[in-house]
């Protein structure tokens, strides 16, 4: 079964980036494909690389990274959401003036029409609020 | 038949309210994060308005998290991580409230 996931809550204050992650490698364990994770509103915080976890805490945003490049994930930051944030790739530091881009590797900025083709396409899009 | 998936303890009661009336026969909850207080004993009577063939469910990790595994109702059942997309998939959709 195709399942796409949308989190929308912040990875410092509430559980939901923790538990879709287990949600994902679960689904992925018991053979189902994993269309696309969309990160909304402060969840997009996960993608920001300057995040450095304290030691002896998970480190979640590198658990999504190495989940992501096991398995050729699709992970999209919505790039309003993420931008407003100061979480921006290159070609946003290039457009907004900035020193550099600070997104992480395999996550991508894009757009709600990502989010409107993972419902579209997805057999089940689970959401994991704050 | 849908899943709901509760993320919220019982002091969101107008959330709760809010799921309890949307819920129609042969619909589940699942309880996660810290919805899993409300499979606790003490709030039994939070679910007495739905249906029989309405099951509920608890998830494990976050039972077992907040150490009240053995101190839930009867009523709930506990679902791992693996029985949660079992069920996402099984029902025909998913409504989070949150």
């Amino acid at each position: 079964m195709k399942f796409s996931l949308v989190i929308q809550a912040s990875p410092f204050s509430h559980q939901s980036t923790a538990t879709a992650f287990r949600f994902a490698q679960t689904l992925l364990d018991e053979g189902h494909e994993l269309f696309r994770v969309f990160f909304y509103a402060e969840a997009t915080l996960i993608a920001n690389n300057q995040i450095c976890s304290p030691q002896g805490e998970a480190d979640l945003p590198q658990q999504w990274q190495t989940l992501a490049e096991e398995h050729q994930l699709d992970l999209v930051v919505c790039i309003a959401a993420a931008v407003k944030r100061g979480v921006i790739d290159d070609n946003e530091a290039k457009r907004y003036e900035k020193a550099s881009g600070n997104l992480r590797e395999t996550f991508e900025l894009s757009g709600l029409g990502q989010l409107a083709e993972a419902i579209a396409v997805s057999d089940r899009v689970i959401t994991f609020g704050a | 038949m849908t899943l709901h998936i509760l993320n919220k303890s019982p002091s969101a009661d107008a959330l709760i309210k809010r799921m309890l009336c949307a819920i129609e026969d042969g619909d589940a909850i699942i309880m996660i994060e810290d919805g899993v207080l409300g499979a606790l004993d003490a709030h039994q009577g939070l679910f007495s308005s739905i249906p029989d063939n309405v099951a509920l469910f608890a998830l494990e990790a976050d039972l077992e998290a907040r150490g009240i595994t053995s101190r839930i109702s009867e009523q709930v059942s506990i679902a791992d991580d693996k029985q949660f997309v079992v069920l996402c998939s099984d029902m025909d959709k998913t409504v989070s409230w949150y």
